[in-house]
């Protein structure tokens, strides 16, 4: 089977992130899935920055530590993956930086001044000798570069990268596979796509990694999707203009990282009480406080399940992909209009900032779902009791309707109160309406199960763990169980997913099993814990090895 | 039946059957039929329909107004209510987005949303009910309590000096400021309806009586003043700080009422209106966005 993994790895500011989607676009164009882990120090310019791209015929979403070819921009990106590094690895690298490599050096300084050229273009140098020493012909090398580089650098750029192609010498070939090429996103990307399908009208955030991409993206095409994209003074503005937008009747959807969420929980109980949709993008990074920026976690699963003062119905959902990306985000919206709940769409640097080959083709479409209104007739009162617990919907602007919602105990016309019997009622309807949203639940696929179902042994894992996991458990022939929706906890799928698990063992990207700490709360027993908290997701093979722990 | 008795039969039916909780002889029953009565009259007068004015309180005796009366109402979290207000005037140009605030509320909580508003010029309208002092938590200083004022958390007398409001506001943009007194109805309420029929960002201060912890009614009396017609020069920068100075909410100095400043800006919510105008098929747009990544 064809499958190669290129490490690309510079200083930042260098355009390491872009080299590495060009790459990922090379494969791409010859019919294979890619998959780029990117990994970047919280800086703008200098320390070290690096790509690894990994290319197959099939799905993956994962990387693995050795690499096929490894491109150097400087010394570090030499020395920092020795480890990567086999007999069949070639190097190519800057010989004008690196002074200690074997492999294709290219005078990078000298092609770039003989091609009057701007520093940035090394890139495209890099490019074509990857191109050659992977038998990718030019012609696939010149289409990538059009596809990517503005009309203005065009020609620029495609003189070095015949440069760098020259340069180089045939190592091995990668063979074009003949079926359609698929675009390289993120799970950002992907995510705040998934929202627009969903019916979202405005989005709104303050930047923060590893979702600031999912603002720019939207920013950037807020002309083309018809959407408001929104930045005011800080997160609890952000969740507060949401909710005057979706009072109005926009729908709006929010994204942010674990330090903003914090400033946005009081706003989250208010959306609870108030029962105003609003749907809340988490990229998971790794705490306690401002902790590692630009890396990745799952350590605030229990922060979301739990977030807010007082009692409320949410709707929790951890996508482990693209396909899961957009088919939930457009779910979670729905659904949190649909039942007036807060929606939150759990991710992690891995999933955010990951770029992956999506299939818009696999994506198993999410069932509309419409808000419930008010029909019009007699009083409206905001929270009127119904027997699923939904009250409809009216705007302010509709005629003959008073709107009113509260952050106070309320009674039905949405006025303050404080007697018993109101209270009780008001508590119970929100009871019930979490309870509807649990019975439609019912009917999606919020546990997922992969592979063999009778080898008694069981990999449970989340989010964007989801990929190693399925790789790794091949090797074991195990089965992996995902749980896609984590509130309301889906206890009747889980038990079904579970049955005959045998032996199991539970990933999770964090230091204290969160996850595991969930399934235990519902009555589960979790497994043999397998953690990983150095803020790096597991490598398959590095997950391989840990399971050996388990399984052996 | 003239105009006027019109819109006083239109303002009976603006309060709701909530019961009544504030103290007697409190300030907030002054700016309760006030806004009342101006929003009744504005939708007499300027042909607004009812159902298009929302009101939003914060947390402390005034958010109580919105319960009060029988307008669209988001009765919100302390310190909170602007961010709100400004996401109901993007989603609908037709609304007429008023924010009840408190001084602890809104300039002590909520501080960096009243000036990000202010900045930038969002076209909704700010009364601010000042009594100086925390009544709901029963009685500590906010930050325009005099220098001096003994609070329940400050029994000794607290050594801060108060902020005063409109230079804060002017200062950060806002395009129409004025204030009124509790104890001028007839003024307050052509302040609210200036304030709401304003295009951008209004402000309203409210020097308003706490009956129980702090009736400023003698002090307010003595040196509150309205301005006469041309006292100060609205559309003047300048002109409106000097006036805005001539008291700082602590030294003993004649206090100015009415507006100081009022200024046309472009609206912040007009910039993003035609983004999401019409049906547009959204879906087709994902699509058309994924096929330009292929």
């Amino acid at each position: 089977m064809g499958e190669y993994s290129i490490l690309i790895g510079g200083k930042a500011g260098e355009g390491i992130n872009t080299a590495g989607l060009s790459i990922a676009g090379l494969f791409s164009r010859l019919g294979y899935r890619t998959y780029m882990y990117f990994d970047y120090p919280s800086l703008i310019r200098g320390g070290h920055n690096f790509a690894i791209i990994r290319a197959s015929e099939r799905t993956i979403g994962a990387h693995r530590t050795p690499v096929d070819v490894l491109l150097a921009f400087d010394q570090n990106s030499i020395d920092n993956h020795r480890e990567r590094v086999h007999d069949g690895t070639t190097v190519i690298y800057d010989a004008s930086q690196v002074v200690r490599a074997e492999g294709y050096g290219l005078p990078l300084d000298q092609i770039i001044e003989e091609e009057k050229a701007p520093p940035i273009t090394g890139n495209s140098a890099m490019l074509g000798a990857l191109a050659r020493v992977a038998g990718i012909g030019r012609e696939v090398l010149e289409d990538v570069l059009r596809a990517t580089v503005p009309a203005k650098h065009l020609e620029a750029n495609l003189r070095v990268a015949g440069r760098g192609y020259d340069a180089a010498g045939d190592v091995f070939t990668v063979e074009p596979l003949g079926v359609p090429a698929l675009p390289v996103l993120t799970g950002n990307e992907v995510t705040g796509l998934g929202l627009v399908h969903g019916g979202l009208d405005s989005y709104v955030a303050y930047p923060m990694t590893p979702t600031s991409n999912l603002l720019h993206f939207l920013a950037a095409h807020a002309q083309d999707l018809a959407i408001k994209v929104l930045h005011p003074e800080n997160e609890i503005g952000v969740i507060l203009m949401a909710l005057g937008l979706a009072y109005a009747g926009e729908k709006a959807a929010v994204g942010t990282a674990g330090g903003g969420f914090c400033l946005m929980t009081e706003g989250l109980s208010l959306a609870g009480m108030s029962e105003i949709p609003v749907t809340i993008v988490v990229g998971q990074r790794p705490g306690p406080s401002t902790g590692m920026p630009t890396y990745t976690t799952q350590g605030d699963l229990h922060f979301v399940l739990n977030a807010g003062q007082g009692e409320f119905p949410r709707f929790v959902v951890a996508p482990g992909d693209l396909e899961e990306a957009y088919a939930w985000s457009a779910t979670a919206l729905m659904l949190s209009w649909k039942y007036q709940v807060p929606s939150i769409i759990l991710t992690d640097k891995t999933l955010a900032e990951g770029a992956y080959s999506f299939d818009i083709g696999a994506v198993r479409a999410p069932p509309d779902r419409e808000p419930a209104l008010w029909d019009g007739t007699g009083e409206y009162r905001r929270y009127a009791r119904t027997e699923d617990g939904v009250s409809p919907l009216a705007f302010p602007g509709r005629k003959g309707a008073v709107v009113k919602v509260n952050s106070y105990a309320h009674d039905e016309a949405g006025i303050t109160t404080e007697e018993a019997e109101d209270v009780t009622a008001l508590q119970e309807k929100m009871l019930r309406k979490g309870e509807s949203l649990k019975a439609e639940l019912a009917t999606y696929p919020v546990v997922k199960v992969y592979g063999p179902r009778n080898t008694a042994k069981t990999i449970v894992c989340w989010g964007s763990e989801k990929s190693a996991c399925i790789e790794a458990a091949e090797k074991f022939g195990a089965r992996v169980v995902q749980p896609l929706v984590l509130a309301p906890f889906p206890v009747r799928a889980w038990k079904e997913a579970m049955i005959g698990a045998g032996r199991v063992a539970c990933i999770e990207n964090n230091v204290t099993g969160q996850l595991a700490r969930l399934l235990r709360q519902q009555g589960f027993d979790p497994g043999r814990p397998v953690l990983k908290y150095d803020g790096r997701p597991f490598a398959v093979d590095e997950l391989e090895a840990r399971l050996e722990e388990v399984f052996a | 039946m003239t105009p006027e008795q019109s819109a006083g039969r239109t303002a009976g039916g603006l309060i709701s059957p909530a019961q009544n909780t504030w103290c007697p002889g409190c300030g907030n029953f002054s700016i309760q039929h006030m806004m009342k009565s101006a929003i009744a009259e504005l939708s007499e007068e300027e042909g607004i329909p009812l159902e298009n004015f929302v009101l939003l309180g914060g947390i402390g005796c005034h958010g109580k107004l919105v319960d009060y009366l029988n307008v669209n109402s988001f009765y919100g979290i302390h310190g909170r209510s602007i961010p709100a207000a400004t996401g109901m005037r993007l989603a609908n140009p037709d609304l007429r987005v008023i924010c009840h605030v408190g001084d602890g509320d809104i300039y002590a909580e909520g501080l960096d949303h009243l000036i990000f508003a202010a900045k930038r010029n969002s076209d909704i309208t700010v009364i601010v009910h000042d009594n100086r002092v925390y009544g709901l938590t029963t009685g500590q200083y906010t930050p325009t309590s005099p220098t001096g004022f003994k609070g329940r958390s400050t029994p000794g007398g607290v050594t801060e000096h108060p902020l005063n409001p409109l230079e804060v506001m002017l200062a950060a943009g806002a395009t129409h400021i004025a204030r009124g007194y509790t104890k001028k109805i007839r003024q307050l309420k052509d302040l609210f309806k200036e304030a709401i029929m304003h295009r951008g960002f209004s402000f309203v201060d409210v020097l308003q009586i706490c009956a129980t912890y702090f009736n400023l009614t003698d002090y307010y009396n003595e040196h509150a003043y309205e301005m006469r017609e041309g006292e100060v020069e609205t559309g003047r920068f300048e002109s409106a700080l000097g006036k805005i100075r001539e008291w700082d909410y602590d030294r003993e100095a004649p206090i100015p009422l009415g507006t100081f400043y009022s200024v046309e800006k472009p609206v912040y919510e007009e910039g993003f209106q035609a983004l999401t105008a019409g049906k547009p098929d959204r879906r087709a747009l994902v699509r058309k966005v994924l096929e330009e990544r292929q």
